[in-house]
């Protein structure tokens, strides 16, 4: 029975269900000291003194460190990529030291016996601040008056890039075409990962020795981050990643109070834990998405889409988050937008600044959602512009599904993709013509329903090209190794990690079938790069098209190691010889020759059995990259059906559709639950999710009461279809299906939204979506 | 203070600091399942049951627990729902799930077959940031119709 497409229940699921998580906060080794922060008050300040004498002086308090004393611990880290020419963002300490800049920046450590004691010496320190002000608004932050933030750069500019493919201005001077413009604003959005962030680190000074459990995503990028900055070498710093609590992209970057944490523990030589509670993680971890972009769009009249045109701008806080930089959200948004149509030209705008806010860098689908929500909301202007319907406008403008490979007007090269596909799957599974009809018919009674439609386009499974030429220590690659053990069971071990999504399933399924056996009889071993080959870890949706690949790789050469020694043994060739069911068989007869555990004792215990010159081997190891494109898009299509209350502006959400094209699907089982979450996480963004700022730079969504995310009553059931086109990068063919439902999601409630505001002659451009700003839109509030 | 209470079913013995909460009581006790996610009431991921009501750990005192019968997801007995969870992936992350778990089987124990909409309005109060929610929603609706041979 193939493995590959089974929709095998999680082994690790069993264990999470009891309550027998190995998450990092459940972790109390003896000794164990407990970290906490102060935090700077405000957006911007000087430092002009402090007093830790109390502090030190109180109950269980072991330690109390500030900015000044990290800093002889902890070099710098300067958060730019080298290829995104001319990016600039100044050394950012573990500590401030000096100067804050945004509300919630550490500045003091203090290390305890225990969190609560911890925190009560916390609030014995005094820090005297002289308030700076505070550059909070992105647009303001550029004016030539603005305050500076950081005075060497001379400008608050983090970054600029422009595009321009093609005749745009002809496009949009000919009278006879028809052009939209709309100016959207993106609230700033964060991952409210379930578990905040928590690390424990213990050092042994007898081998000088780090070893770090830590929630996160990418155990060797901390490993070589940590070492790079605690000044150690790599070998002697071991990251061990297992239960992660929720990640999301959140769990990727480096965050001072966390390498502040493992310098405590060096100094100390104890086991420091740090773990944010949730004020903590609104006000440090990563913010993404705050973005405006004014677009406009030139349609011929026979509906062919001619040209877009962006701006965008988007403030990244006061420092380029280190080391995949800040600027990775911006630039996507612009080289997205329009990615699923043939478009003859295209001009585009960013400028990435600094303000005194939480900094933002990557969270799920990094970028997509803004650019499918700019496109998608572009072309549902044309379409009721000039009177089309939005489905047939877009089968008209998307890039046909037999034209690949095809490069986009900003470079990007696009290959095996299905949106043609993907929207005919979609109208049939939402039943689009009577919908439609629904629609009008309660319309006629005064009920205001919206049908949204989304094209898409995500990056996955990325390239050396995304990070590496840019000189950030971020693997591309990941690496694989499949042994069998003394009694022929099979372990893997991989560097791509766990957290949830169901690595460790399919990579057994994949090596299951490759070896002929049942993925549930495998053991698969990730998170610690004390065991496990190098690799990138997960992020950007690349656990089965680089992880699996190079687990499926790993897994040939076992067989071929297997069926050579076998041959060897039964004095035949290997290509007479196949496995099954646990077996080495005949391949023309499938008859059983010897079991796995039979060779494997015979390797293991009883050598004297080979013939001369027979390597000993049962274990491969196989490293993968994805060469000859920058990266694996996948594609897909979204509706979403709404009915917006016109007198209180609540929207309900009625139905989702997506239709995906994953490529090969290892789990399909896996990869819906993946997609349904991830269409959640962008409903958040489209209807309740937003960091609010006071002008002063004060985060006003600093709880879950202030920061609403999506629950179960308000989501609807989320039906879901696939179309497969298999990548023709690898061998297995699997994209990835990580960013999917969050390219989309928002975009397709948008335009829903906007379709049932639509005959009352109301438009709303701004996520979240709340019923606030759908009054204002409809001039019922000012 | 000392607190004597039962928890999972054994009679249990802590010292506890007035300010320290029941989930952080429990989690020192060895029961690390009910987990903090908020610790002001709002994400349910510290969900455990008191007494047979499902009550936040984050919000209730250890002290306050004297006496009473304290019940976490490692003493849940309800392996159908748990089984459920893992046959439809109803977590990914699964920190969110012990909480779902208490909070879903104060649900399932009311003694009638709830719809999709209850479902989902009584698992309100627990967020899941990972799954969609719709699968959770699939496992409790299944096992309860099971436990009270309804059709599907």
């Amino acid at each position: 029975m193939t493995q590959i497409g089974r929709a095998l229940p999680r082994p690790n699921a069993r264990r999470l269900v009891e309550g027998a998580g190995r998450f990092v906060g459940d972790l109390t080794p003896p000794r164990m000291l407990h970290a906490v922060f102060v935090r700077s008050p405000y957006a911007h300040a000087v430092i002009t003194g402090m007093d830790l004498d109390a502090a030190r002086a109180a109950p269980g308090v072991v330690a109390v460190y500030d900015g000044a004393d990290m800093a002889t611990q902890i070099t710098p880290w300067v958060g730019v990529l080298t290829h995104m020419v001319g990016m600039r963002s100044p050394p950012q300490p573990a500590l401030a030291v000096g100067h804050t800049h945004w509300q919630g920046e550490p500045v003091v450590m203090i290390v305890a016996s225990s969190r609560a004691l911890a925190e009560d010496a916390a609030e014995l320190v005094t820090v005297d601040y002289d308030p700076l002000p505070p550059v909070t608004d992105m647009e303001a932050a550029l004016a030539p008056d603005a305050p500076v933030i950081h005075p060497d750069l001379g400008s608050n500019l983090c970054w600029e890039k422009r595009i321009d493919v093609g005749a745009v201005d002809v496009a949009f001077a000919d009278p006879a075409n028809t052009v939209v413009e709309r100016r959207f604003v993106f609230g700033r959005h964060t991952g409210v990962t379930l578990e905040p962030r928590v690390i424990t680190a213990d050092y042994d000074a007898a081998q000088d020795q780090l070893t770090v459990n830590y929630s996160g995503q990418v155990p060797h990028m901390m490993q070589e981050v940590l070492a790079t900055h605690l000044g150690l070498p790599q070998s002697q710093v071991r990251i061990v990643a297992q239960d992660v609590g929720g990640s999301f992209g959140i769990k990727i970057h480096t965050y001072g109070d966390e390498v502040a944490a493992c310098a405590a523990a060096r100094l100390l030589r104890r086991p420091v834990q740090f773990a944010a509670d949730r004020y903590e993680s609104f006000q440090s971890d990563i913010h993404a998405r705050d973005h405006r972009v004014t677009a406009r769009a030139a349609m011929a009249p026979d509906g062919r889409l001619l040209a877009v045109d962006v701006d965008d701008i988007t403030g990244i806080g006061p420092y380029s988050v280190y080391p995949r930089s800040s600027a990775i959200e911006g630039n996507q948004v612009i080289n997205l937008i329009g990615a699923p149509y043939t478009l003859p030209a295209y001009r585009a705008r960013l400028r990435v600044v600094f303000q005194t806010k939480v900094p933002t860098c990557q969270y799920r689908a990094v970028g997509h959602p803004i650019a499918m929500a700019v496109m998608e909301g572009l072309m549902d202007d044309l379409a009721a512009a000039t009177g089309r319907d939005p489905v047939v406008l877009r089968e008209m403008n998307l890039i046909p599904d037999d034209a690949y490979p095809v490069r986009s007007p900003q470079g990007m090269l696009y290959a095996d993709l299905s949106h043609q596909a993907c929207l005919t799957r979609l109208k049939e599974l939402m039943g689009y013509d009577a919908l439609c009809a629904e629609r009008d018919a309660m319309r006629a009674r005064g009920v205001h329903r919206g049908i949204g439609i989304v094209s898409m386009v995500e990056i996955t499974n990325p390239s050396p090209m995304f990070y590496g030429v840019g000189g950030a220590p971020v693997a591309a690659q990941d690496g694989a190794v499949v042994r069998l053990d003394a009694s022929g069971a099979v372990h893997l071990s991989s560097s791509v990690t766990e957290q949830g999504q169901g690595t460790e399933t399919i990579l057994a399924q994949i090596a299951a079938d490759v070896l002929g056996l049942r993925a549930e009889d495998i053991r698969v071993q990730t998170g610690d790069t004390a065991h496990m080959p190098y690799g990138g870890g997960t992020w950007a949706s690349r656990g089965a098209g680089i992880g699996g690949e190079a687990m499926r790789a790993a897994s040939v050469a076992l067989r071929a190691q297997v069926l050579e020694l076998a041959g060897a043994v039964l004095q035949c060739p290997p290509s007479a010889l196949a496995l099954a069911g646990g077996a080495i068989i005949d391949a023309a007869s499938s008859t059983e020759r010897m079991t796995l555990r039979e060779l494997a004792q015979m390797v293991y215990f009883r050598g004297n059995e080979l013939p001369a010159g027979q390597a000993a081997e049962l274990i491969a190891s196989r490293h993968f990259r994805v060469e000859g494109m920058p990266f694996v898009f996948s594609n897909g299509a979204m509706a979403s059906y709404v009915e917006v209350d016109v007198e209180t502006g609540l929207v309900t959400l009625l139905n989702h559709w997506v239709v995906e094209d994953v490529g090969t699907i290892l789990n399909p089982k896996l990869v819906d639950e993946q997609i349904r979450g991830g269409v959640v996480q962008g409903i958040g963004g489209a209807l309740f999710e937003e960091c609010l700022f006071s002008d002063d730079g004060q985060l006003l969504t600093a709880t879950m009461a202030d920061y609403l995310v999506p629950m179960a009553g308000e989501m609807p059931d989320i039906e879901i279809a696939h179309v497969v086109t298999p990548t023709s990068t690898s061998a297995l063919g699997a994209k990835g299906a990580g960013e999917a439902g969050t390219s989309g999601a928002s975009g397709a409630v948008m335009n829903a939204v906007n379709d049932a505001l639509r005959p009352l002659g109301a438009q709303i451009s701004q996520m979240p979506m709340t019923p606030e700003r759908i009054l204002r839109s409809l001039g019922l509030v000012p | 203070m000392r607190v004597t209470f039962r928890l999972n079913g054994e009679a249990t013995v802590i010292e506890a600091e007035p300010r320290q909460s029941l989930a952080d009581a429990v989690r020192a006790a060895g029961f690390t399942g009910t987990h903090h996610g908020c610790e002001h009431g709002v994400c349910g991921a510290c969900t455990l049951r008191v007494d047979g009501v499902a009550v936040r750990g984050c919000l209730m005192l250890a002290v306050q627990a004297e006496g009473a019968e304290v019940v976490t997801v490692e003493g849940l007995d309800a392996p159908d729902l748990k089984a459920a969870f893992v046959r439809h992936n109803a977590l990914q992350c699964g920190f969110c799930t012990p909480g779902m778990l208490m909070t879903a089987a104060e649900l399932l124990e009311s003694g009638h077959v709830p719809d999709r909409a209850e479902i989902r309005d009584h698992l309100s109060g627990s967020y899941c940031r990972c799954t969609g929610y719709q699968a959770i929603v699939d496992s409790v609706e299944e096992v309860a119709q099971a436990r009270h041979g309804a059709k599907p």
